[in-house]
């Protein structure tokens, strides 16, 4: 027997509180989940910032993984098996690449990755290519397979059907993690039910369509994945947690580029600061490691990183207000001059933050086949877009919602010093100065 | 302050107007590729490099009266036309000065057609890879394209000559 298709000698299963049970039985897929590259997302939480307005959201991306897995695993073993339009020779690649799909993310990957210019998805092509764990178990089953799992995740697989089910407006990323940050969150949105959208899931031609009659389940996981971004993904403290969590790995980035002499030298983070790092030094990172100097930096002399750090550690975070930029841009110039003048910097305590999300998106002139709409399996055979039979879908395609907010300490401005100046900044902020 | 959004105003106006949203993708992600400093994410979606905080940007942009949209109707199919409005201009201000080494780079992309502009980013989106796999990969992602060796090689030119 080849190790492609190799199977435990007893299935294994890892309890979840969302499908309740991950079941394995492929040689490949244990062994990849106890590489180090799959363990290290145990170090790496899910949702970032978002434990600091969800104590709950504690759950690592090993969780959400093992979840993507277990769904891709589900349609491939029992919805897809035996379906002339399904290649069972995917099956594992597919399944691997499921697994594997976030291996490249960080510790709070969004902020690191702004700060230093760096993309999680090439580090999860260089696991899967480079001298790894991961690419060791992945060579075992061909010298391609690697290469293979990669263009999986990188969209660039030639069977569609495979890449719809990783990545597509309805695919097993997003209804793991919708259903599990709502578990974790303890938000009563991001519930929809997947059991039904997976019954009524079939592989069409190039793309895996839904069958009409599953379509109200489809509205509903439109609907919660709409109610998740702006009510938890969004949230505008997490928000201003993660505005801190830039702004420390920025402040400790100039230090070290003006020769500051750090009480506790940056280590970890030198080779982001010149951009010399190598895989080793990236996969040696982890939330732990960050949170650590965090700690450690809250001594420091530099009055602004120990401040950030003691903000983000003790959770003292920014307060925000909304703004309208097209209105307020000069505004914020000059609120960042009175900044300047209160003595508090506005490259770290003054900052502005927008966010946007699309709920759903099936055209858009001019960027036609650019992204792939959900499609309806009608009785005769014929295939609709999804909008053009929900009157709910079509209400929110292609409208965005964008929510500016600026970031600020507060508590700065209200502490006796220079008090002239922080009540005309105080002004502007809260009584429709901007 | 709104650094990011300020850049593509930037850009656009120094290059005088895009015309095409598929060409102002691949028009920042091959500035992007060259190292210029936009932030945009972008990610392989199914037929190209896209990215979806682009086109974020440019709705924001857009609403905020920076930049103005009209549409060309070319017969078979519409285009959208981007320009930078006065109030664009004077927004394009904060940066202080333009982020763009060398203005040339962006009027010789805009000169561009968007099928060539196409090919070249996915090229560029397989630079890892060599020549010919890049090639390779062309063919499986953009095959319904057909693009030519001709066209290849001049795609593999320009980039050189971008790059030089």
């Amino acid at each position: 027997m080849s190790y492609a298709t190799q199977k435990l000698a007893e299935e294994k299963v890892f309890k979840d509180p969302v499908h309740r049970y991950i079941h394995v039985r492929d040689q490949v897929i244990w062994d990849l989940i106890n590489s180090r590259e799959v363990q290290r997302l145990r170090r790496i939480k899910q949702l970032g910032t978002s434990y600091l307005v969800f104590h709950g959201a504690e759950h690592s991306r090993f969780n959400h993984s093992l979840g993507v897995y277990e769904i891709v695993r589900r349609i491939s073993d029992d919805i897809f098996h035996g379906r002339p339009e399904w290649d069972e020779s995917e099956r594992l690649v597919v399944l691997c690449a499921a697994l594997l799909h976030d291996l490249g993310h960080g510790p709070f990957s969004h902020s690191f990755e702004k700060v230093f210019s760096v993309d999680h998805e090439m580090f999860t092509r260089e696991i899967l290519l480079g001298d790894t764990e991961v690419n060791e178990i992945l060579l075992r089953v061909s010298s391609e397979f690697p290469k293979k799992v990669a263009e999986v995740i990188a969209k660039t697989y030639s069977n569609k059907q495979v890449v719809s089910l990783i990545s597509s407006q309805i695919d097993a990323d997003r209804m793991d993690y919708l259903q599990r940050d709502a578990y974790y969150t303890g938000v009563s949105y991001g519930h929809f039910d997947m059991e039904r959208i997976l019954r009524v899931m079939r592989p069409l031609d190039d793309q895996v369509v839904i069958k009409s009659s599953g379509m109200h389940a489809v509205e509903d996981y439109i609907m919660s994945r709409y109610q998740m971004y702006w009510q938890v993904y969004f949230h505008p403290v997490a928000r201003s947690a993660e505005v801190i969590l830039r702004k420390i790995l920025q402040r400790a980035k100039e230090l070290s580029g003006s020769g500051y002499k750090f009480e506790q030298p940056p280590t970890h983070f030198l080779a982001f600061f010149d951009r010399s790092f190598t895989l080793k030094e990236y996969l040696a990172l982890d939330e732990g490691v960050l949170m650590t100097y965090f700690q450690l930096w809250m001594t420091e002399r530099d009055p602004i990183l120990s401040d950030l750090c003691d903000r983000f550690v003790n959770r003292r975070l920014f307060q925000y207000v909304d703004f309208d930029p097209g209105k307020d841009y000069k505004k914020l110039g000059e609120l960042a001059q009175l900044f300047h003048s209160a003595g508090i910097d506005p490259e770290y305590y003054l900052i502005d933050d927008s966010t946007s999300d699309l709920p759903y998106d099936f055209y858009r002139p001019g960027e036609e086949e650019e992204r792939l709409p959900i499609h309806l399996l009608m009785p005769s055979g014929d295939i609709k877009e999804l909008s053009r039979l929900s009157q709910i879908v079509d209400a929110i395609s292609g409208k965005r919602r964008t929510d500016y907010k600026l970031y600020f300490p507060a508590e700065l401005l209200i502490d006796g010093k220079k008090k002239a100046i922080k009540q005309q900044i105080l002004e502007m902020l809260r009584e429709g100065g901007l | 302050m709104l650094q990011e959004h300020a850049k593509i105003v930037d850009f656009i106006a120094t290059a005088e107007g895009v015309t095409g949203r598929k060409k102002l993708q691949k028009m920042i992600y091959i500035m992007k590729k060259m190292d210029m400093p936009f932030q945009e994410k972008y990610e392989f979606h199914i037929y190209g490099p896209y990215s979806e905080e682009l086109t974020a940007r440019v709705e924001e942009l857009c609403d905020m009266g920076f930049l103005s949209e009209a549409l060309e109707d070319k017969g078979s199919y519409v285009q959208y036309k981007y320009s930078v409005t006065e109030e664009g201009m004077e927004f394009r201000k904060v940066l202080g000065k333009s982020i763009l080494d060398n203005p040339l780079t962006a009027g010789k992309l805009n000169a561009k057609s968007g099928r060539f502009l196409e090919l070249t980013a996915t090229l560029l989106y397989f630079d890892n890879l060599n020549r010919q796999e890049q090639i390779e990969k062309l063919h499986v992602v953009k095959g319904k394209l057909n693009f030519t060796a001709e066209e290849i090689d001049e795609a593999f030119a320009f980039i050189e000559d971008l790059r030089s």
